[in-house]
């Protein structure tokens, strides 16, 4: 059985039909690339899988339970987990706060519990702070866990969001565009990290890419959106190969 | 020197009042952004729940059944006030905000008018049109300090507002709840996404600013014990501006301008003739504005909950 299994997903808004019968297949350790243009629909699937969006028709099935009808905060809890685009931050919120709240829905005192019961409390809280803890010293931030997020480079503000993704306890992570405005340095350093994040905890990852030679140093298998479709879809070399994506994607740019 | 003491003890006590109020405004603010404008007259339910609360429970030790001392009964009532005027805000914020989550800001307004004017008329149907008279739960006992008189009432009800106050700054500062208030006051989108339930964050949000609300209704009842179905507009709209004055969704904030407030006005009311002390008094905070637009701890482009 498929740890993530999405099949024929559709979304119409109005007359746009942003995204149609997007399919996708994947095992728990797989490592898979979504690339296309700007406004290709790539953001859109992670939000029909995350429960912002409904899709018109569809399903979206992680480990055979299917997400339809669930409200986002229960998908997350059921191990779809997510970075964004445009930072989601809390400012006013520190390093380590951003990561254990990620646990929210693993923390399982009271309110009663919060006020008056003192020692499972602790237990819990400790717990939690340990686990943020080894997450951020992952991303290399535990130095920084009393900071505000604010105050933080903008590469490290997104090791930070792929931390607390991580929180969540997900299955699957879906990273959207997670080196977007990152100069080589930071780029290295994010590469690193999804390496050891694939590598370590074995998760399974869907990245969504713009930069092409990140995407294919990284993933098995790619599919390439354009339009709201599919329109190849293969190994990183098939891909790079691939006529219709050289015309639809590439345009010029094969600089490799 | 003794009548500044004096003064200073009074203001205490009124400014514990808009304290806890104001912070129920800010809160709800800070975390989505609306203010409640019924605020006011959810204070003035968490009054009478109080009243019925403590009528009843001093007609059981009247009758014998049970046998506990007033404080106990004070207690009591402070704790069900505060738990059922929760639920009263639980069901304001399902039925009056949820739905208008993603409408203008000026529906959310005008919808907190209407439960204002709903809430009042309601207990004034539900109470009738005679004042109520909130039974004294404790025997008034006051020490002479100096020249300056307290009351062991006064005593108690700035005690339980500072016990309330920093509860709340521990809850909001340490607990996943807490946690997740501040973190809904930058999104409603992403919160979710880290498996945090954001209608029930919202929904505890008013719990809490209506229980607060409640505890200030049952304070108010001991201190000055008649009640009338519209004693909470008039204090709804000062805690509001404390809670403006404050800085909008700043928790220290709104305590701070609170007691501010209640000192303001009680000084005033020293130096001139009372019918003059809210002219005066709203003058001069009008001034404060003019100066910080954004209150004491608010920032020009920021009303996030915070500490």
């Amino acid at each position: 059985m498929p740890l993530l299994e999405i099949k024929d997903l559709s979304i119409r808004f109005g007359g746009l039909q942003a995204v149609k019968n997007y399919n996708l297949t994947m095992n728990p350790g797989d490592i898979r690339g979504l690339i296309g243009p700007n406004g290709a629909g790539k953001t859109t699937v992670f939000n029909m899988m995350t429960g912002i969006l409904t899709p018109t028709e569809g399903q979206v099935l992680l480990n055979n339970w299917s997400i339809e009808g669930f409200q986002p905060y229960q998908i997350a809890a059921r191990g779809i987990g997510r970075t964004f685009q445009n930072l989601c931050l809390w400012r006013h919120m520190t390093v380590l706060e951003h990561v254990k709240m990620a646990c929210y829905s693993k923390i399982t005192y009271g309110l009663f519990g919060a006020f008056f019961g003192g020692a499972r409390r602790k237990r819990e809280e400790t717990q939690m702070t340990n686990k943020a803890m080894d997450l951020l010293a992952l991303v290399k931030l535990d130095q920084f866990a009393d900071q505000l997020v604010g105050n933080l480079p903008y590469g490290a503000q997104r090791r930070m969001e792929i931390a607390r993704a991580l929180a969540t306890d997900p299955k699957i992570l879906l990273l959207d565009e997670p080196t977007a405005g990152m100069n080589p340095e930071e780029l290295d350093q994010i590469m690193e990290i999804i390496r050891l994040v694939h590598g370590e905890y074995k998760m399974a990852i869907l990245l969504i890419e713009h930069r092409l030679k990140f995407v294919m140093e990284l993933c098995e298998r790619i599919q390439a959106l354009v339009f709201g479709e599919v329109i190849a879809e293969g190994e990183p070399e098939e891909i790079r190969n691939h006529p219709q994506v050289i015309e639809a994607y590439l345009g010029k740019e094969i600089e490799y | 020197m003794t009548v500044f003491f004096q003064s200073l003890v009074n203001a205490l006590q009124w400014g514990s009042f808009y304290a806890l109020i104001a912070l129920g405004y800010s809160m709800v603010y800070g975390v989505l952004m609306l203010f409640n404008f019924a605020h006011g007259d959810v204070f003035m339910v968490g009054a009478y729940i109080s009243f019925i609360v403590a009528t009843a429970l001093t007609a059981l030790a009247a009758a014998g059944t049970i046998a506990i001392p007033g404080w106990v009964v004070l207690l009591l009532t402070i704790v069900c006030a505060m738990m059922l005027n929760a639920i009263v805000g639980i069901i304001i914020e399902r039925v009056g905000y949820r739905p208008l989550r993603e409408a203008p800001r000026a529906s959310a307004a005008i919808t907190g008018l209407m439960i204002g004017i709903i809430l009042e008329t309601g207990v004034l149907a539900i109470m009738g049109a005679q004042r109520a008279k909130f039974p004294s739960l404790i025997q008034s006992v006051t020490y002479d300090v100096g020249g300056v008189f307290i009351t062991n009432k006064k005593i108690m009800i700035v005690l339980v507002s500072i016990v309330l106050m920093l509860a709340l700054d521990q809850f909001v500062k340490k607990t996943k709840w807490g946690m997740a208030m501040r973190a809904m006051a930058f999104d409603y989108t992403v919160v979710p996404l880290m498996g945090v339930p954001a209608n029930v964050i919202a929904a505890l949000t008013f719990a809490i600013g209506s229980g607060l609300a409640a505890s200030a209704g049952c304070l108010f009842g001991v201190a000055y014990p008649v009640l009338d179905p519209y004693m909470g507009i008039v204090f709804g709209w000062k805690a509001f501006v404390a809670a403006i004055l404050g800085g909008r969704g700043s928790i220290l904030g709104a305590t701070l301008a609170g007691f501010l407030l209640g000192f303001i006005e009680i000084f005033v009311a020293l130096i001139f003739p009372s019918t003059m002390r809210d002219f005066i008094a709203y003058s001069i905070i009008l001034l404060i504005l003019t100066f910080r637009p954004h209150g004491f701890f608010g920032e020009p482009h920021s009303a996030r909950l915070r500490l």
